[in-house]
């Protein structure tokens, strides 16, 4: 880690398995990143690739079994959250960890108030009274931009259209003042205007209150817009990580490069055709021994096919400090190779 | 604009779908909810309309009333020369053939108890005397068109994964041959990867087979790699209809601009832009505010937007708009539009 600051959250050789009458399924194969304090990660990878049980996993959010986590570490502020028991993990979930899920219907409770909802985390992590949770619920449904808000923790979440739903999923992570937030797709399930509004959020409040945020999509113009440092998963792994500007302008690994052009833009030259990657992402039912891109990639190598890469620092002086790739070929090398 | 042309297949006029609310004891009918309120547009042969707008502004009501799935409340839709919108049941089953949709979501409109081949083969045995080798054929070829290998007709949805699952669909929507194609976010539930798969395989049967698409999305730059004209819809109407390049360009109506100007650009330097956000949501359309639909939430609204409806009209060559910034009922307007527009400008709306 070439970084100076302490991180909030460093995540070691996470592994995480599904067991499945079929077999195992290794959705998470070492994965480690961290977070500094009040920086913005984003996670970007297609379904399936892990990057939401990844997640997940962190604070023993899925069920147990199928799945289970192999190895690694989780250190929040030096501790180890795989190695503590349920009754602290559930202190640290909520209060130290905030979590914003993709669908803001199904993850909110249809028969409480939304008020009621705020209040929950506030009264069991903050021990304050019922009179202290209310004022602190109002004060956050304006932070996260509410009209009303007094009037508006009577309202049941049906009550609510789909962004401002979302807003109230905010409030709700936010409740306890965690070091870290988790947002799990939190813009996927609302309409381009809406989705536009929710990120203008999120940039005042990290400025408001600068916690660390990690946002996972499969959206890269999201990512675009926000992120401060990236890390692409594929198959379960993570594939490359950089700081935002430089994976945009020079992505090392065949399947960011791929994705990056197939994404038709709204500005510039229209390409008379999409660039496409053929075929379809890995079932990983056995611990990787081989690059689980290899089949799709355009630059496959010999090695590729019995060895899976280890991420290693891109290195070259005219790149910026702290990209990593996994991958044996170099595109570099190649570059070099081909004037 | 089309005058000259030979008249294009798909005609769309007046075209309204309202969906009665009924409510007490009796079910009286107390109101509508205005799906699609008055739109129209044309669609030459070969050609690729997109229609955009948010979830709930109407787009896939009019993919579907096009083809009658729904019963137009009032309206003429007139593809290859019929109105489809009045013909009889047994006229509509013959013309069926013509116009064919795809689906958005390949999990829920393919029968989970049919093979590929049943399901590929269903419009077959409805529509053409075909003999079951005809059909198998024919079934064949429909797969290969769509990059299914042969070797999985006898397979069934849930062995696929969704793109192959959106070929299905598609050799399904192609297997009678037809003229005019409603693709009604063919893409929304597929991975970025796979997405622009599904896309150039529209693409090339175009091409091969001269087809004309609607190709509704709320997608703005894959319809702008798709479409040579655009449609944006808003609460039911259309609010702009332009030809692609001079609207991702210069968009007319506030409402195209600010969807345009919400769209995240994966380029770091594009998408920390100054963008234009706009306030609060979009109205029911069981009561759309009076006057303009958008009026609620435009940057730009004067007194005149929350009283009279705009019509849709041409304001430049091809370019039809529905705002009064460009109506000449309001002849100061057209230079308010402009000082807007460069105040816009100003706070770095630019590229």
């Amino acid at each position: 880690m070439p970084d100076g600051a302490v991180p909030v959250l460093d995540v070691r050789g996470l592994k995480t398995v599904f067991r499945t009458r079929a077999g195992e399924i290794h959705a998470v194969n070492s994965v480690s990143f961290h977070l500094k304090p009040g920086e913005l990660l984003g996670v970007v990878g297609e379904s399936g690739s892990g990057k939401s049980v990844t997640m997940m996993s962190l604070i023993g959010l899925l069920p147990s079994p199928p799945a289970e986590v192999r190895a690694g570490q989780v250190l929040l502020a030096g501790r180890d959250l795989l190695k503590v028991d349920a009754a602290e993990l559930r202190q640290v979930r909520g209060a130290k960890i905030g979590f914003v899920f993709q669908d803001p219907m199904t993850s909110l409770n249809p028969v409480f108030t939304v008020g009621n909802q705020i209040m929950e985390p506030l009264l069991t992590h903050k021990g304050m009274t019922k009179a202290q949770a209310r004022d602190r619920a109002v004060e956050l449904l304006e932070l996260v931009g509410i009209p009303d808000a007094a009037k508006r923790l009577k309202s049941y979440p049906h009550q609510f259209s789909g962004g401002m739903r979302q807003r109230v999923m905010i409030a709700i992570a936010l409740a306890c003042d965690p070091d870290v937030l988790i947002a799990d797709e939190p813009t996927t399930a609302l309409d381009v205007t809406i989705q536009a509004q929710i990120l203008e959020l999120v940039k005042e409040l990290r400025q408001k209150l600068g916690m660390a945020i990690i946002w996972i999509t499969h959206d890269l113009g999201v990512i675009a817009a926000i992120a401060d440092r990236v890390m692409v998963m594929y198959g379960g792994q993570v594939v490359e990580h950089a700081p935002v500007k430089e994976l945009f302008a020079h992505p090392q690994h065949p399947y960011t490069r791929a994705l990056l052009k197939t994404i038709p833009s709204i500005h510039g030259a229209r390409a008379s055709r999409l660039q496409v990657i053929e075929g379809q992402p890995p079932i990983l039912m056995a611990e990787p021994t081989s690059c689980p891109f290899r089949a799709r990639c355009a630059h496959a190598l010999e090695v590729c096919a019995h060895q899976n890469p280890l991420r290693h620092p891109v290195d070259s002086a005219a790149l910026g400090l702290g990209h990593d790739v996994a991958c044996h070929w170099s595109a570099q090398s190649a570059e070099v190779a081909h004037a | 604009m089309l005058d000259a042309a030979p008249p294009p297949l798909v005609q769309v006029e007046n075209l309204k779908m309202y969906f009665p609310i009924h409510t007490g004891v009796l079910r009286r009918h107390t109101g509508d909810v205005k799906a699609v309120d008055g739109v129209s547009f044309a669609i030459p042969q070969g050609e690729t309309l997109g229609l955009v707008g948010e979830s709930g502004c109407g787009k896939s009501t009019v993919g579907r009333a096009l083809l009658r799935l729904y019963e137009p409340t009032a309206g003429r839709v007139v593809i290859d020369g019929e109105d489809v919108a009045s013909l009889s049941p047994e006229k509509l089953r013959q013309k069926r053939p013509t116009m064919q949709m795809v689906f958005q979501d390949p999990q829920a409109s393919l029968n989970p108890r049919m093979t590929l081949a049943q399901i590929i083969g269903e419009p077959l045995s409805e529509h053409t005397g075909q003999s079951p080798q005809q059909q198998m054929q024919r079934i064949f070829e429909l797969m290969d068109q769509v990059g299914l290998n042969r070797r999985f007709a006898n397979r069934y949805p849930h062995e696929f994964s969704g793109g192959q699952r959106q070929r299905i669909g598609i050799a399904r929507a192609l297997a009678l041959n037809p003229k005019f194609i409603v693709c009604d976010e063919p893409i929304a539930a597929l991975d970025v990867s796979i997405q622009a798969q599904v896309v150039n395989l529209l693409e090339d049967l175009q091409d091969r087979l001269g087809l004309t698409y609607l190709f509704i999305s709320h997608d703005l730059s894959m319809v702008r790699h798709l479409a040579s004209r655009v449609a944006v819809m808003y609460l039911g109407r259309i609010a702009e209809l332009s030809p692609r390049d001079a609207l991702y360009a210069r968009p007319l109506h506030p409402y195209a601009e600010a969807l345009l100007s919400a769209v995240n650009e994966p380029d770091p330097s594009l998408a920390r832009r100054q963008r234009i956000i706009l306030k609060g949501d979009v109205p029911s359309p069981a009561n759309p505010p009076k006057g303009c639909n958008f009026c609620t939430r435009c940057p730009k609204v004067f007194d005149l937007c929350r009283a009279v409806k705009p019509e849709l009209s041409e304001v430049e060559p091809g370019r039809f708009v529905a705002c009064h910034l460009y109506s000449e009922t309001k002849p100061a307007a057209g230079s308010t539009g402009g000082t807007e527009a460069t105040e816009h400008n100003q706070q770095g709306v630019t590229q």
